[in-house]
């Protein structure tokens, strides 16, 4: 059996009395396009926020390619590959948009920051550029991210996610915040450009017709726990995933 | 979008014309231009901090540091060369800045002005105790050596002239090229969102410790230039109304150039005497009242006079 790219064994965290997640083992080959579905609550933030090490276990082990990073903090999680887009975009809103590309390149191409090589250079705008039109943005190159609509700021967070070409992409409920029209778009727009790099990609999503669509697994949570894994059809149709996630009135007029 | 030459070329003219202007103007002139200069180099360190959002009311902790410790190579290590003391005043700087970082880049915003002040406020309280340091009275400099050179009188004020102009015209160059790195420009980053930079793969901490070092090794320079400049060192140097001072410098220069510090102090030294000179009494006064006009009316610091402004767009 082969090592998966990414492994939970156990995982416990709990606020007070509220318990975010309880013994949750997922495991994930390389490649795979994960679904994690669950209602408001069921802990599938606080599975991606420990897994890059926003939080800390309770108890339990995540392994990335065989190696232990449970106790590892964010930054040195990303910089083994695996990177998080956000609910909330997390950008720099008072630069532009090239600026917030330029940043995460400069960040990311090298180790040992720069004290001298300039970040605005010829080639490196080139790539910003370049990256801005995987994701359907060059238009809004120079604007300002206070003045950008929620779809577009979306976009430029994972695309800024994925600027280190990262082998691990989680994102955050990314058609959250989006009208209906622009969703189905937008995903695609982000899973044809993650595709290019081969990453391994999990997605926390709402919209199951978008689970659906793009996801070949699906990891159900409720309660904090781990209720149903395996293939998308499979999980969609299970029964307690159709009660407690997906809701059994709304499956039947579905 | 400016050429390289114009780039390099004109900030290196202005220095040519700051130097010779330094033999032509009047000797209290060429003074308050030296001082400004001095300053100008903590203004810069205080500039440097803002950009990632942090505002120290404690640089007079590493001016005093700066100060003291060219004052020191003097009477006790018996260093006669200006740069060896502008040396020591940056390392002594940079070396506690190294040591107090590791605490002080925890913190953030009222918490990190108020720290920075506590230690710099502590550094005034030990120099006023300390008779061997001349307590509130401090103590005297002779007037250095200049690469060898023992200038005296006229000449020995315009060797220093010239090495504090040169000092600020090379620190500034330096940082601009630093403000314009990746490592330089997380400043900004940083100011904006720290959840990102880590999420990016870049510590935080670690680079706002690099800036906070830079920074006073900034500022210890100015201690330096300004110790061996007036030839006498006292713990107000440290005193928590320097400190506050250099930030009130700050922002009346504004943070959009390496040059806007000079300026800034350059004008505000100018005020101040003036002001001091026409109204002893009350020449705060005129200091705050400038200050209110530039909030005001220049909120981006005097520096925005020099900013390029949009263009209007016409419809067709």
């Amino acid at each position: 059996m082969s090592t998966p790219i990414l492994e939970t064994r156990n995982l416990d965290k709990a606020f007070g009395a509220v318990i975010a997640a309880a013994a949750v083992n997922v495991r994930v080959e390389a490649q795979e396009i994960v679904g994690v579905i669950g209602a408001n609550g069921a802990g599938k933030t606080t599975f991606v926020n420990m897994v890059t090490g926003y939080l800390t276990p309770d108890a339990g082990t995540i392994l990335y390619r065989g190696r232990d990073i449970t106790a590892l903090p964010p930054r040195e999680i990303t910089r083994l590959g695996i990177c998080r887009s956000f609910q909330i975009p997390q950008l720099f809103p008072g630069l532009t948009v090239l600026d917030n590309v330029l940043v995460a390149l400069g960040i990311a191409s090298s180790r040992r920051l720069g004290f001298w090589r300039a970040l605005r250079s010829p080639a490196r705008i080139e790539s910003a550029e370049r990256l801005l039109a995987d994701y359907g943005l060059s238009e809004f190159r120079d604007r300002m991210i206070t003045v950008l609509p929620q779809g577009v700021r979306k976009l430029l967070d994972i695309a800024m996610t994925t600027v280190g070409r990262p082998a691990i992409v989680l994102l955050d409920e990314p058609t959250s915040g989006i009208s209906v029209e622009e969703k189905f778009p937008i995903m695609t727009t982000i899973l044809d450009a993650l595709r290019a790099t081969e990453a391994t990609i999990m997605f926390i999503e709402h919209d199951m017709e978008i689970v659906e669509r793009h996801a070949a697994r699906v990891v159900a949570f409720y309660d904090g726990r781990v209720i149903a894994d395996g293939p998308t059809r499979e999980v969609l149709t299970n029964a307690d995933v159709r009660q407690y996630v997906i809701g059994a009135e709304l499956h039947r007029r579905r | 979008m400016r050429g390289p030459a114009v780039a390099i070329g004109l900030p290196f003219l202005l220095f040519c014309g700051l130097i010779a202007a330094g033999f032509l103007m009047p000797g209290w002139l060429r003074f308050i231009t030296l001082i400004a200069l001095a300053k100008g180099l903590v203004v810069l360190s205080l500039m440097l901090l803002m950009r990632a959002g942090l505002v120290s009311f404690g640089q007079g902790l590493y001016y005093g540091l700066g100060a003291y410790a060219a004052g020191l190579g003097v009477n006790l290590l018996k260093v006669t060369e200006a740069l060896a003391l502008l040396a020591l005043g940056v390392a002594v700087a940079g070396a506690v800045a190294w040591v107090l970082g590791f605490l002080l880049t925890r913190y953030r915003e009222i918490f990190f002005a108020m720290l920075s002040l506590a230690f710099s406020m502590i550094l005034y309280g030990l120099l006023v105790k300390s008779s061997a340091l001349g307590s509130t009275d401090g103590f005297n400099l002779p007037t250095p050596t200049f690469l060898g050179f023992a200038f005296a009188g006229t000449a020995a004020r315009h060797a220093l002239f010239v090495l504090t102009a040169s000092v600020a015209f090379a620190a500034a160059l330096l940082l601009h090229r630093y403000l314009g790195s990746t490592r330089g420009y997380l400043g900004e980053a940083i100011r904006e969102n720290e959840i990102r930079v880590e999420y990016l793969g870049a510590s935080v901490r670690g680079a706002l410790h690099v800036k906070y070092v830079l920074s006073a090794a900034l500022a210890g320079a100015g201690g330096a230039l300004t110790a061996v400049a007036t030839g006498h060192i006292d713990p107000d140097l440290a005193y928590w109304t320097t400190s506050g001072e250099f930030v009130f410098v700050a922002i009346l220069s504004g943070t959009g150039s390496v040059a806007a510090p000079f300026l800034g102090s350059f004008v505000f030294e100018m005020i101040r005497t003036y002001a001091f000179a026409y109204s002893p009494n009350t020449w705060q006064m005129v200091v705050g009242a400038t200050m209110l006009l530039v909030i005001i009316f220049m909120p981006g610091g005097l520096w925005s006079l020099f900013r390029r402004r949009p263009r209007l767009v016409t419809r067709s």
